[in-house]
């Protein structure tokens, strides 16, 4: 074939941009691959690819949904955390002139790959699947506002995540840094793949959670049960309803932003560049607009789901709720208005970093608020520590850590001195560990019985907590003290042998952090063996106070026979002191939203026009964007989307969990 | 939205409703749209805010005096303002469920809209034509985005909008189409307001400078 034919079919796509040449990768690709087609065999053998497409793939229940993103966001969680381990091994090893065991090229990908896998395919998935989950229940609601939106969005996360994973094996990543900061990130100094690999998996999975975003919103507004006021919310759908508002108002930020560099590489405009007049620190700026409000949302769920454990494991109605609203509405506004400290050191003078400074210091108040409502919700409580009430308390001392070196960094002068040190490096992932990822798990062991109908172990529930904790802390606190001491990040090699210790004390914390993963995926498998010990018929093992606890665990696929109504802030709670009795008779047939295949066709043209644009194969990306206008309308063509599930269905299962009560009774 | 609760006749507080509560179709449609579009005119802030950073940096390129005839963005703009009148035309007669004339005023739309495409893509064509092209300077890269970025949603407005004459002249009326005739009718509207801040901030106050 002509050069030509092969570079129209292929684009700059060849055999050598196949990592061959680097044996990590082909070792990894060789495991992913057994992996993989042993789990596609397993699969195949076993038929069960009719029922995933029909049950699980194509679904609209808001809880399957929810169920899938927490498991991208565990499967995500293996790959961004092998990164991490990779990255401490190579600086404990590469010192005393060695240079560890990866080369610049390959390096930079892992930090780059990190950051980007842990916030937007770990972090996201995570925080979007419990609010998927636990909001419509939450509220009373059957399902969300736009159950189609729904499956759709998520599988535009999944096509996101897919395209990432991609790079591994099919040319590189970035070699950025996980913002991908211009003029590194400009088609002169990173002409190869990788950014465009990040550019269009983010674009892709940004759509998903712009409109996911959208769809809470409108879920929460509008489809809160009858009694449910704005001021009867559970604290946890007021963090969701705030957060989902972060989304709307700062996703459309990081897609122009991401346009406008696109834009740059492929046409050669001057928006980031250095010359005709562009602004690199302009690309800054407004990713940075959007990544300030990034952090909160996906901190403030966490505290929501903090709330409802403490509240719950304390037996006590949560203390000061008022305050608690107002502080988490006071957190949305303010992030929004401390961007800058993000980059002090751009020299925006002493008057706009002060603005900033102070701003930044001051979102430390509503925070503040917020600890001392947890410990007085806490204080003369009935304290049961069962797992998510040690994640909570975990979480509370080491986030207050996290919180005051942030304080620290808030000060510019100080700022100048830390920025872009291990110090800062400490800092975020104290309030990121401390904060999402111990709440994620937190939220997971509380609403795991609820989802599948079992608790989770606790043995390696708690093994997993002490690896997790101790080994955060071995792995970050020496971080801190590097960075104090003046090492910046990113580095890959380092001529001070006297800093060797700390990176040999970190990498051995994010060895016991590897336990701590391990120990959950042991939790997992031992508590699907030990099911029927672990099993909950009553639908409420926690004795919890909100209404998601009121129907069967797991919930059938209406949620709720009969809408509830409600009277007080912890309405389930209310209902059971006041001698609710679950109705038995008078069933009707329920409206429910039917499942559909278009949100994961759409999704997957969506990645293929993405995987077209990243390798200037122009033919699929123009296929695949008219394949998707077509299926998107044909869609719109379909008038008829719900069905009802028939009363007598209904009786039957609500006649099946009267007998589970009734035997859990006797 | 929350309805009010009373209690019981016999003092019993009420705990679940007896009948099935009423959410009909496309209940959260508008407020969904309404956030929709507030997400789109943020795009559209960032990318004024863009143009507004970079709209001065020339690179020693042609400025918006030498390049913009107000003469043909004033006809541009007043092809966008008519249409917006007859998309309200087409609304009306909605509301009085004459399909033919409804039908009639979207097509009239449609026209309008497909005219303001055809202005604005002459204006692009020799504005690059003189060497005015994206690449030129920031300012020129910014000023084809955000101009193009408008031009785009008024391309995907229009396929929505043949799109629901087809829907229409198959299905008729039915509240479906109507509640989708309502988001496509506030979808082009926006792209008015839009324009009007195109039209004053890039155009006018580009030609004062």
């Amino acid at each position: 074939m002509s050069p030509d034919l092969i570079k129209l079919i292929f684009g700059r796509l060849s055999i050598e941009s196949l990592p061959l040449h680097e044996p990590i990768v082909v070792g990894t690709f060789v495991v992913v691959a057994l992996g993989g087609i042993t789990l596609l065999g397993g699969l195949t053998y076993f038929r069960v690819w009719g029922y995933l497409w029909r049950e699980w793939f194509t679904t609209v229940d808001h809880k399957r949904i929810g169920i899938m993103y927490m498991i991208l966001g565990i499967v995500m969680l293996l790959r961004g955390f092998a990164d991490a381990l990779m990255m401490r091994g190579q600086q404990m090893l590469a010192f005393n002139g060695s240079e560890g065991y990866l080369n610049a090229h390959h390096y930079d990908q892992v930090f780059t790959a990190h950051g980007v896998i842990m916030i937007f395919f770990v972090a996201m998935p995570l925080v979007t699947g419990l609010m998927n989950y636990v909001v419509p229940l939450q509220i009373g609601a059957r399902d969300v506002s736009f159950p189609f939106l729904n499956n759709f969005s998520f599988w535009m996360t999944v096509g996101g995540a897919v395209l990432v994973m991609a790079s591994l094996f099919i040319g590189e990543f970035a070699r950025t840094g996980w913002l991908a900061y211009p003029p590194l990130s400009n088609i002169g100094y990173s002409p190869d793949v990788g950014v465009d690999y990040y550019i269009w998996a983010l674009q892709v999975a940004g759509v998903g959670t712009t409109l996911s975003g959208i769809n809470l919103i409108c879920t929460i507004v509008k489809l809160r049960a009858p009694g449910m006021t704005m001021m009867r919310m559970p604290v946890f759908t007021w963090t969701s309803l705030c957060t989902n508002v972060l989304i709307v108002a700062s996703f459309p930020v990081l897609t122009v932003v991401l346009a406008l560099l696109s834009l740059d590489r492929y046409v050669g405009t001057n928006f980031f560049t250095n010359d005709f007049g562009g602004s690199p620190m302009m690309y800054v700026n407004l990713i940075w607009i959007w990544g300030h409000p990034e952090v909160y949302i996906l901190v403030l769920p966490a505290f929501g789901i903090f709330s409802e454990v403490t509240s719950t494991f304390s037996g006590k109605r949560l203390f000061g709720y008022t305050s608690m609203v107002y502080a988490t509405v006071v957190i949305t506004i303010l992030s929004y208005l401390v961007w800058l400290h993000h980059f002090f050191t751009m020299g925006s003078g002493a008057s706009v970093n002060s603005f900033f400074g102070i701003t930044t210091m001051i979102i430390s108040i509503p925070t503040g608020a917020k600890m001392f409502n947890w410990l007085f919700t806490m204080y003369r409580g009935r304290i049961r520590f069962e797992l998510p009430m040690m994640w909570t308390i975990a979480f509370m001392l080491t986030f207050v850590i996290g919180g005051m070196t942030g304080v620290l960094l808030a000060v510019p002068p100080a700022d100048f001195v830390l920025h872009n040190s291990l110090f800062l490096i400490a800092h975020f992932h104290n309030v990121i560990i401390g904060g999402v990822v111990f709440g994620a798990f937190a939220g997971i062991t509380y609403w795991f019985p609820k989802a599948f109908g079992f608790k989770l172990d606790p043995f390696w529930g708690k093994m997993s907590f002490w690896f997790w904790v101790t080994g955060f802390y071995l792995a970050f606190m020496p971080l801190y003290v590097l960075g104090l001491m003046g090492v910046t990040r990113r580095l890959r090699v380092f001529d001070d042998p006297s800093l060797q210790i700390w990176f040999v004390i970190a990498a051995i914390g994010a060895g016991l952090v590897f336990l701590g993963i391990l120990s959950m995926l042991m939790q997992f498998a031992v508590s699907f063996l030990k099911r029927e010990q672990l099993k909950d018929v009553t639908g409420d093992p926690w004795d919890a106070r909100t209404l998601e606890w009121a129907t069967s665990s797991p919930p059938p696929a209406y949620n709720f026979a009969f809408t509830p109504v409600v009277h007080d802030n912890d309405a389930w709670w209310d209902m059971k002191k006041r001698g609710y009795q679950r109705p038995l008779t008078g069933f009707k047939p329920i409206h429910m939203p039917s499942n559909t295949g278009t949100g994961i066709i759409l999704a997957g043209f969506a990645t293929a026009m993405g995987f077209g644009l990243i390798w200037y194969i122009w033919w699929l990306a123009a296929a695949s964007f008219i394949a998707m206008l077509a299926v998107g309308i044909g869609h719109t063509f379909n008038y008829h989307r719900d069905f009802n599930i028939p009363a007598d269905e209904v009786v039957r299962t609500e006649d099946a969990r009267t007998q589970l009560l009734a035997g859990a009774k006797s | 939205m929350t309805i009010a609760v009373k209690p019981t006749q016999t003092g019993e507080p009420l705990f679940y409703l007896a009948d099935e509560h009423p959410h009909p179709e496309g209940y959260s449609t508008s407020l969904g749209f309404w956030i929709y579009l507030m997400s789109d005119c943020l795009i559209f802030a960032i990318l004024f805010a863009t143009f507004g950073v970079l709209g001065g940096n020339y690179a020693a390129g042609p400025a918006p005096k030498d390049l913009f005839d107000l003469s043909l963005v004033a006809v541009n703009t007043s092809m966008l303002l008519l249409s917006s009148i007859t998309y309200g035309f087409a609304m009306l007669t909605m509301q009085q469920n004459r399909i033919g004339q409804t039908q009639m005023w979207l097509a009239i739309t449609g026209l309008f809209g497909a005219a303001f495409i055809g202005i604005e893509l002459t204006e692009f064509a020799h504005m690059i034509h003189e060497g005015a092209t994206p690449q030129r300077s920031a300012f020129l890269s910014a000023f084809f985005t955000l101009v193009g970025t408008h031009g785009l949603h008024v391309t995907c407005g229009l396929i929505w909008l043949v799109t629901l004459m087809v829907q229409v002249w198959k299905f008729g009326l039915i509240e479906a189409n109507r509640r989708r005739l309502m988001c496509l009718s506030m979808f082009w509207h926006f792209l008015d307001v839009v324009w009007i801040g195109v039209f004053t901030f890039v155009y006018l106050l580009g030609v004062l400078r």
